[in-house]
């Protein structure tokens, strides 16, 4: 059923002793999907409320508590196969992985273990510095999530809070397609984008919304598959990305000492950027599938998927082709604003009527970087995509020039206030009258009169004077103006 | 009893007893063992039926599962939640040390 | 006044209507005879006060004339039902002193329609066992007595021999795999599970989910009728419950069954079974043909394969059912010296030894290697016994079959013979394996002055045809006989 074909670029092998390694990964991704209430029970799923009262019955497995199916979760998950170019199957069921742990109350999770709502499809991925790649998709299947258990509250107990026990997920497995921590990351990230887009899952990895389950195993480059150990829950993209490479160079270490890979499930730490195990081998874990007796196969018609897919939003890799036609921004720059759905919505929003490219440069540069800096959102920025227009909207009108744009950017940013307050307030207004600017050339050719005289023979001095004027105008003169008038004054 | 299953051993049925969470005294393993052998020797009988493209039945009602809407019915019952429970503090369930 | 314990549930309501007595009176007089039968141990739980208490509300709505249709009565609910407030054990130590906060629908049901609870009964523990003797609360004792205890038969041992022993006019069960027309057959009374859906499993406590099913044990067909109609009804809580109407039940008592015909499946005979048995069956029979049926001979082949399909896909489910009994949230908990330990004592203590032999059963038929070979074997095998009834529904309308093998046996007896207490429901297993509704009618006295029952099987959603077939067999047969009241 796996493949693993493909063998990784080189520059992504690890160097080993005798010879060079390549990471062979594959994902599952668990999505929370977007649903006001649980998967089997009609308590809500909102995050960050108090313990154990977003829990009903059902959800606490009391005796004689029945599940029954949310069609909403039904309906999100075909939606989000649809997006994974997937099959999605007509009949699938619900079973039972039975296994014992304080936060899963029933004793069993109820999964889809034999027939997932969907089956195989692919997306393409383009990990940073290196060729768009396409990973196969497995499967996904809807899953209850279990409660939260809480360690830190008591040095001799665990405390158990429920709220989270039978919110809906969906596993999104990949195939063992990823060669790189950058590929796995990319992907996760192009999933993220995708569920985002078709509004099934909120993504946020922060509140645990979307996390990942690594697999990861090293080999000869295209040699024979080895052993792979599971990282559970890892819930960012550079944890991801640190995981993998901890993980492989573990693996690599062993098994250059002679040593055998141990198929187990690991733990990544977050502080400490290790993978440690997390279940012991005596552990014997063998989960006794089987279809849940308290409920039915699930049987969809092809006329609903047909109408689900007439109305799928606009995906990301559909939209990114759309934005260089539509805006003629470079592919890099369409695919960076277009990875996540409310970067490309803000893109959107901020170049209408306005220069497409600068709005793109203006975005991907000063706004996200600022962002990054201040570890905030798209969502949560100070500056909206509104805010950010109307600054470029007096660069459009040479209100203020480029530069001076910046400063007003930050102030923005800083929360002083909207571009044209501040323009206003600190008197940041361009002089584009001529007159003033003459008289401000004048004074510097007067006050370089030596350097003025030499101009002729090298005109680069021409620099000199613009920066010198620009200074006394405290960069407000309109560059090009002041241009035109040194020229025409020094007789060039 | 058993005379045709002698397939579960002591061995097994601690690795059962493990899966079931029971707690099962080491010098009961045999009994038990020798006790499931005979059970299976009798069910071993449905090898027998031919049951070549026969669907497994796994509901004894032939529908496919009715659907709710999503919506919020349910939930902010702590107290009764919480009513049963051996220990609870703040709102929470108190259990064992689930790490070390 | 006559003694008020003795009537049937249809002339308890009658009478209540009527005003010939009073909901208060009919519900002290059945407190008063549970006291008496103490040594019975049909009861884990009572709740007298409340019962009085209700019965007093039930009174002010038939002295202004309302009232639904089981106003008034005092009835038992077996302890695998949830009753809100109300200690719940399943027969189990596991639960300890779990009170619900909530009530089961069957229940809900029940009192919606006025009934009085007098409290709960015993039961095989989790439903699990043939003479309820699986009780951590102790076995239930059969009225019916010949020199030693008899077991009721199980698990709904305690709803049956209350009602033989006129503690109540009638109580709820459970049957999985013959758990309510066993024991109606061992205590001479009236026990019907209808079709798998028919009745909410939302708050009984479950054994196996795909087999499970609730219905009344009463003292006459007609009480059957009327509880079952109450208990009975669509549930959006419960996944498997089935949204189509309940026929008119009591209509269908004593409907004519001319020209309705009856199969008798020749694999119903069993080696070593009691040769009144057979005699009774063809009693039965004759019975059925003065009354205008049609007699036909058909074959359900794999007959012999349910019991030990049973025995793979009830434990399986089981096991998986009862993992929730952890001792986490509800429950007694046995401190270990860790987590692990701590679970593993406290199931290993909280539940009784045929409880742990089916979860180590079901446990190992499902685990990794031997799933196939178990698990999916008896599913496909169910399928084979579910369209051997398909096949029979194309020559008849109703089965006819004895009930149990043998009538009730000695406490005791078979405790420690897995197997042979595991026969007892060779025929009454099918009909939970192809979730159709069947009925257990008490016919006549064995040569040991022990009531022996008949059994009718029906299509899916036919319950009319059984009520109609089993009202006809308890005519003919005219039981009347009562166990001595020993135990006063
Ligand atoms: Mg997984
Ligand atoms: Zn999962």
């Amino acid at each position: 059923m796996f493949t693993a074909k493909r063998v990784a670029d080189k520059k992504d092998w690890l160097s080993g002793r005798d010879h060079d390694w390549e990471i062979i990964i594959g994902l599952e991704v668990h999505a929370q999907v977007a649903s006001k209430s649980k998967l089997f029970s009609g308590a809500a799923t909102e995050y960050g409320a108090e313990p154990n009262t977003q829990v009903s019955l059902v959800d606490a497995a009391m005796p004689g508590m029945l599940p029954v199916v949310n069609e909403f979760c039904i309906e999100q998950a075909v939606r989000t196969g649809l997006g994974l170019n997937a099959q999605i199957n007509l009949y699938s069921r619900f079973d039972r992985k039975n296994y014992f742990y304080p936060d899963l109350p029933q004793g069993y999770q109820i999964s889809q273990f034999e027939f997932p709502i969907v089956g195989e499809g692919e997306i393409e991925i383009e990990p940073e510095g290196g060729e768009a790649v396409i990973v196969g998709i497995e499967r996904l299947h809807l899953e209850q999530d279990a409660g939260k258990s809480i360690h830190d509250l008591s040095p001799d107990d665990t405390f158990v809070d429920l709220n989270r026990s039978g919110v809906c997920l969906m596993e999104i497995v990949s195939k063992p397609d990823m060669r790189s921590p950058e590929e796995a990351s990319a992907y996760v990230e192009k999933v993220r984008g995708i569920v985002r887009a078709l509004g099934t899952c909120d993504g946020d990895m922060e509140k645990g919304n979307l996390r990942a389950d690594v697999n990861v195993s090293v080999r000869k480059p295209g040699g024979d598959l080895g052993t792979r150990c599971e990282i559970k829950n890892v819930n960012s993209m550079r944890f991801i990305r640190q995981a993998i490479n901890y993980e492989a160079r573990r693996q690599i270490d062993i098994l250059e000492a002679g040593g055998e890979i141990d198929q187990e499930t690991r733990l990544f730490d977050n502080a400490k950027g290790e993978t440690r195990t997390m279940r012991s081998k005596e552990d014997a874990h063998d989960y006794r599938y089987f279809p849940d007796p308290d409920l039915l196969p699930i049987n969809i018609t092809q006329e609903f998927v047909d109408g689900i897919k007439a109305n799928l939003p606009e995906l990301p890799d559909a939209r990114k082709a759309r934005f260089v036609v539509d805006y003629g921004i470079p592919e890099y720059d369409a695919r960076i604003l277009t990875a996540d759905k409310a970067k490309g919505d803000f893109y959107e929003r901020l170049a209408k009527g306005r220069d497409a490219k600068i709005a793109a440069n203006w975005m991907m540069g000063d706004l996200f970087g600022a962002l990054n800096k201040a570890s905030i959102n798209l969502d949560d920025s100070p500056v909206n995509s509104d805010a950010l227009g109307e600054l470029l909207d007096l660069i459009g009108d040479k209100t203020i020039s480029g530069k001076i744009a910046k400063d007003v950017f930050e102030k923005m940013f800083a929360g002083e206030g909207g571009a044209n307050e501040i323009v206003e307030r600190e008197g940041l207004k361009q002089v584009t009258d001529t007159g003033a600017i003459e008289k401000m050339v004048q004074d510097v050719i007067d006050a370089n009169a030596d350097q003025a005289a030499k101009v002729a023979d090298n005109p680069r001095l021409v620099g000199f004077f613009v920066g010198q004027v620009m200074k006394a105008s405290g960069g407000k003169a309109n560059p090009q103006a002041v241009n035109e008038i040194l020229r025409k004054k020094l007789g060039l | 009893m058993s005379e045709k299953n002698t397939g579960v051993t002591a061995k097994t049925v601690e690795k059962i007893a493990r899966l079931s969470r029971l707690h099962v005294e080491p010098d009961r393993l045999a009994y038990l063992a020798d006790e499931m052998n005979g059970l299976l020797a009798w069910i071993e009988q449905l090898g027998e039926v031919d049951v070549k493209g026969v669907e497994p039945m796994t509901s004894a009602v032939e529908m496919p599962a009715p659907l709710r809407k999503d919506e919020i019915t349910d939930g902010g019952v702590r107290d009764k939640v919480l009513a049963n429970a051996p220990k609870t503090e703040s709102g929470y369930f108190v259990v064992p040390r689930s790490v070390e | 006044m006559s003694d008020l314990t003795k009537l049937t549930l249809e002339a308890a309501l009658s009478g209540l209507k009527a005003k010939d007595f009073s909901s208060v009176e009919i519900t002290k007089a059945h407190i008063d005879a549970c006291m008496d039968a103490a040594d019975l141990n049909a009861f884990i739980t009572t709740d007298f006060t409340n019962a009085m208490k209700a019965a007093e509300i039930s009174d002010a709505k038939l002295a202004k004339g309302e009232g639904g249709a089981l106003e008034g009565a005092p009835l038992g609910i077996k302890d695998l039902f949830c009753t809100e407030g109300v200690k719940t054990t399943a027969g189990s130590k596991i639960l300890g002193d779990f009170k619900p906060q909530y009530e089961c629908t069957v229940t809900e049901n029940m009192k919606r329609d006025g009934m009085v609870m007098l409290g709960k009964l015993n039961m095989d523990e989790f439903a699990m066992g043939s003479s309820n003797e699986t009780s951590a609360f102790g076995p239930v004792v059969n009225p019916w007595r010949k020199g030693e205890d008899l077991v009721p038969g199980g698990s709904s041992g305690g709803s049956a021999s209350a009602v033989a022993a006129n503690m109540c006019l009638g109580a709820t069960a459970t049957d999985t795999g013959g758990s309510i027309r066993q024991p109606a057959s061992f205590t001479g009374t009236v026990g019907i599970k209808p079709t798998y859906g028919r009745c909410s499993r939302w708050g009984i406590v479950a054994f196996a989910s795909s087999l499970d099913q609730a219905g009344p044990i009463t003292r006459t067909v007609k009480d059957s009728a009327i509880m079952l109609q109450s208990m009975a009804g669509y549930d959006a809580k419960d996944s498997t419950s089935i949204n189509k109407a309940m026929p008119d039940l009591s209509a269908a008592c004593g409907k004519s069954i001319k020209g309705m015909k009856i199969g008798i499946p020749k694999e119903y005979t069993m080696d070593g079974m009691p040769r009144e048995i057979e005699d009774l069956w063809q009693q039965g029979i004759k019975w059925l043909e003065s009354c205008g049926a049609e007699i036909v001979h058909v074959s359900l082949p794999h007959t012999k394969y349910a019991l030990p399909a049973y025995y793979i896909v009830a434990p399986a489910e089981a096991s998986s059912n009862l993992a929730r009994y952890d001792g986490m949230r509800y429950g007694e908990r046995v401190e270990g010296d860790n987590l692990y330990d701590t679970y593993e004592r406290t199931r290993a203590e909280g539940f009784g030894k045929e409880v742990r032999r089916r979860i180590m059963m079901g446990t190992y038929v499902l685990s990794a290697g031997y799933y196939d070979a178990y698990y999916l074997q008896a599913q496909k095998v169910r399928t084979k016994i579910a369209d051997d009834f398909k096949r029979a529904w194309e020559k008849c309308d109703a089965l006819l079959t004895p009930t149990c093998p043998s009538a009730a046996f000695a406490v005791g007896r078979k405790l420690n013979d897995p197997v042979t207490m595991y026969l007892n429901d060779i025929f009454t297993v099918t009909a939970n394996l192809a979730g159709l509704p069947a009925m257990s009618v008490p016919a006549a006295l064995d040569n040991n002055g022990l009531p022996l029952g008949l059994q009718i099987i029906g299509r899916a959603l036919d319950e009319e045809t059984v009520f109609a077939a089993s009202s006809a067999l308890e005519s003919c047969a005219g039981f009347e006989a009562k166990p001595e009241k020993w135990w006063v």
